[in-house]
């Protein structure tokens, strides 16, 4: 599981194009969107995309992302149940 | 009929431009026939979150407009207006390569999104919280043009005291091989101090933002006054003498009241033949100034010759390196600029002392 | 009131019809063109719906009887054939002069071609040619050439509200005095790039799109091409001219807000519909029809409809989305709402709102459903862009 988290914080990352933030500056249970990392609706639909790309996990309805991306640790729980890469 | 005057510049381009208090004083010749711009510090303008998504274009406009903004003192325009002939290319290649490339699958937003045309306004307007009139013109080589014809409307409409208008256009790498493949872009690299004198098909590419404060009021640091501007589609070499003098008689002028002339001429030896027909004839005594050998060709590279125009009437002073000739002026008081882009797309600017 | 800038000529071709006259007949038939994807070659065929025109690039060709050898962009073949019948339902095809302009819109540009030879182009030199069809002002120069308009001919692209704003663009510069005619409107046509894009943002509906109505689940893309002639009063009196109806108000505004959705309360939405009425002098009771941008989409339909709500208070007026008829049409979307104004202007009719049962709870709006008789005379159509663009016309009958 700490792989996983690790891997998810560097993906965002990379993903996200959040070149200011370091992986060590992402805390498990910081919350991701709002006043946390900041995030917005146009990241949820790219973490979706990394879902299905990367963990072959398809959301049909945008608003499940919210639930998942919370944190990286509820992130990190959701793959490791639902992953199917 | 309300004023026009140009209140403030600012412009990013392949030459050392993004310092007001400069002009043209350090020059770049290049031996290249694609010309990127000299970026300025991002970093010192546009926030890490906002950054993280935008192109380079996105970002040059941003800054443009953020230091004609701050150099007009002007919190929020009355209405935004951009223009640009590509629009945000990198993105928009982007997207298109990975549908291609992914046969339409695991396909992010970001790069859709940032690909509209009117993604550089509408960042500036969400920079700014500015929820005023937000137009963006998308026509070639009058993308800019059309920005200053709708901008000095809105000010004669009374509808608008200050006007933002800036011309925006980056280069796509792989556009950029489309068009030499076309030979719009010249396939052979040139000395950019050479590129005017060049017999050969297409022209050097370039990219840049140049914004503008233009507003109904001057201020103790107004550049000039947009007197008037035309757009032409179509128009022969046969007719160009005359439509210039119909332009200036409207405006109650003659050729002998411009004190110099702004030519778009571009290298490219198929199409130059426009402003060699004004600068052999009726502007062959006018002091002539060409500006597409320092900052590329580009659908909006006439806003940088509109920025140039604007520092001549306030500086009074022309750097050799615009020059294509040597004629003294006394006082720089007219400024005519003419563009056109393979034959279509005419567009004459009257810019004048205030 | 002021009474506007008189609307002289129109002409439309979209997925319920190829004149102005088949729209209409669609329309109060209640007939729409909403199918699964016929021609554009997409791995998304059978899970979205389109609005798409059934005719070929070749088959558009030779009604314009065009060369073999010609470049144009689909996007630039259904322009021409609109603004040509724009133009002799205006009857001005022989009166073009200096004075008459030409303000176009486009999303797509000439992507249609550039998507199907991306790649290609490096090595097939015979589909060079399109490469500089791509950019966005190419199928506005095209109509021009058609026309043999010469003068001012600008393109504008602000998204789903860029032919909205040409129109206003050409009124306003007829009203300065600056042209005494204009052909305003806007094309777009289908693509993968749209496709992919509007699906990658997850607001495309896998079924007949339902505008306004709570279970909603997203927009169907559509194309189309739609122009309208806009004359000067003198023009209007020199040449007797049928006059169709009037452009009597117009508002654009930003809502700068966030890129591609709407903020909750519709600011920019409320603005451009408060603008509009300043500028036609109408009070908002005078509105009898709103063609509202009800694109189907979670976002849109909830912020335009509190937007609605903000301007019209308790008193709004009978609405409906046409885009259940044609898809979201994109760039061409205001252009051909602007066209079914008129035509509801003109018919006292207003058109439905198709697919919907059930009102969104948080607003309790509830559209016109069907095809309803109504003395109307004036409209008001929205269109909303991505980057926060939100515009809003006002026609007014003759």
């Amino acid at each position: 599981m700490e792989g996983l988290k690790q891997e998810l914080k560097e993906k965002i990352i990379e993903q996200l194009n959040l070149e200011d933030i370091a992986v060590a500056e992402i805390q498990d249970n910081d919350s991701l969107f709002g006043d946390g990392l900041g995030l917005d609706s146009i990241d949820a639909l790219e973490l979706i995309v990394m879902l299905d790309k990367d963990y072959g996990i398809k959301l049909t309805d945008p608003k499940e992302g919210k639930k998942i991306f919370q944190s990286i640790e509820i992130m990190a729980n959701y793959i490791s149940e639902h992953r199917t890469k | 009929m309300s004023h026009c005057y140009i209140n403030s510049l600012a412009c990013v381009s392949a030459q050392h431009t993004s310092d007001n208090t400069q002009f043209l004083d350090e020059v770049v010749v290049y031996e290249k026939n694609i010309l990127h711009a000299i970026p300025p510090n991002y970093k010192a303008y546009i926030t890490p979150s906002a950054s993280r998504r935008m192109a380079k274009g996105v970002k040059m406009g941003v800054v443009a407009s953020s230091i004609a903004l701050k150099e007009a003192s002007i919190d929020s325009p009355d209405a935004i207006i951009t223009g640009t002939g590509m629009g945000c290319l990198i993105d928009s290649e982007k997207f298109l390569s990975a549908i291609i490339d992914n046969n339409e699958e695991f396909l992010t937003p970001t790069s859709f999104i940032q690909s509209t045309h009117n993604t550089v306004g509408a960042q500036v307007a969400l920079g700014l919280k500015c929820k005023a009139y937000n137009f963006t013109y998308v026509h070639a080589a009058v993308s800019f043009e059309s920005c200053l014809v709708d901008a000095k409307l809105m000010l004669n409409e009374n509808d608008a005291s200050n006007v933002l208008v800036g011309g925006i256009d980056e280069l796509g790498e792989y556009t950029t091989k489309l068009h030499e493949l076309i030979h719009h872009v010249k396939n052979e690299e040139v000395n950019t101090s050479k590129l005017l004198d060049s017999k050969t098909r297409g022209s050097v590419f370039g990219e840049g933002a140049a914004f503008f404060l233009l507003s109904g009021e001057r201020c103790t640091n107004t550049y000039a006054q947009l007197k008037d501007v035309a757009i032409v589609h179509d128009l022969s070499i046969g007719s160009l003498q005359d439509r210039v003098h119909n332009f200036l008689n409207e405006n109650k002028l003659s050729v002998n009241d411009i004190d110099a002339v702004i030519l778009g001429n571009n290298g490219d030896v198929d199409f130059d033949d426009y402003y060699k027909e004004l600068q052999t004839t009726i502007f062959s005594d006018t002091q002539q100034i060409c500006y597409k050998h320092l900052c590329g060709e580009f659908n909006t590279a006439s806003s940088f010759g509109f920025w140039v125009a604007s520092k001549i009437l306030k500086n009074q002073q022309v750097p050799d390196v615009l020059k294509t000739n040597t004629k003294d002026v006394k006082m720089y008081k007219n400024i005519l600029l003419y563009n056109q882009y393979r034959g279509k797309n005419h567009s004459f600017i009257l810019v004048s002392i205030c | 009131m002021n009474r506007g800038v008189a609307i002289t000529g129109m002409g439309i071709i979209s997925s319920i019809g190829n004149t102005v006259e088949e729209n209409y007949n669609s329309l109060v038939q209640g007939k729409h063109g909403i199918s699964r994807v016929s021609a554009v070659k997409t791995r998304h065929r059978d899970t979205i719906k389109v609005g798409e025109i059934p005719f070929s690039n070749d088959a558009l060709v030779r009604q314009l009887n065009l060369p073999e050898s010609n470049n144009y962009t689909r996007t630039a073949l259904l322009g021409v054939i609109a603004a040509k019948q724009a133009v002799i339902a205006a009857n001005i095809a022989d009166k073009i002069d200096r004075r008459t302009g030409l303000i176009s819109a486009t999303s797509v540009g000439g992507m249609d071609k550039t998507e199907q030879y991306f790649y290609e182009y490096l090595t097939d030199k015979k589909n060079q040619k399109y490469i500089e069809g791509h950019h966005a002002g190419d199928s506005a120069q095209r109509i021009a050439e058609q026309l043999g308009i010469t003068e001012f001919v600008t393109t504008i692209s602000t998204a789903c509200s860029s032919s909205a704003n040409a129109i206003m663009l050409g009124a306003r510069l007829i009203k300065a005095g600056k042209l005494d005619r204009v052909v305003v409107g806007g094309s777009d046509c289908l693509s993968k790039f749209t496709i992919n894009g509007f699906n990658s943002l997850m607001i495309l509906s896998d079924t007949d799109c339902a505008p306004f109505d709570e279970n909603r689940k997203g927009l169907n893309l559509g194309e189309a091409a739609a122009f309208l002639v806009l004359e000067s009063d003198e023009m209007v009196a020199l040449n007797d001219k049928k006059i169709l109806a009037y452009v009597s108000g117009y508002g654009n505004t930003n809502d700068a807000f966030h890129q591609t959705a709407s903020s909750e309360n519709g600011d920019g939405a409320t603005l451009a519909m408060q603008k509009a009425l300043q500028v036609s002098g109408l009070r908002p009771e005078e509105i009898d029809y709103i063609n509202a941008h009800g694109t189907a989409t979670a976002n849109n339909d909830l912020s335009e409809s509190k937007a609605i709500r903000r301007v019209f208070a308790n008193a709004i007026p009978d609405l409906s989305s046409t885009k259940a008829f044609t898809g979201h049409t994109l760039a061409a979307a205001a252009a051909i709402e602007a066209v079914y104004s008129v035509l509801a202007l003109r018919h006292d009719v207003i058109f439905p709102n198709l697919n919907f049962k059930t009102p969104i709870e948080e607003t309790g709006i509830i559209p016109v459903a069907t095809v309803t008789a109504k003395k109307i005379r004036h409209v008001l159509s929205n269109s909303f862009g991505f980057g926060g663009n939100c515009s809003t016309l006002i026609f007014s009958k003759n």
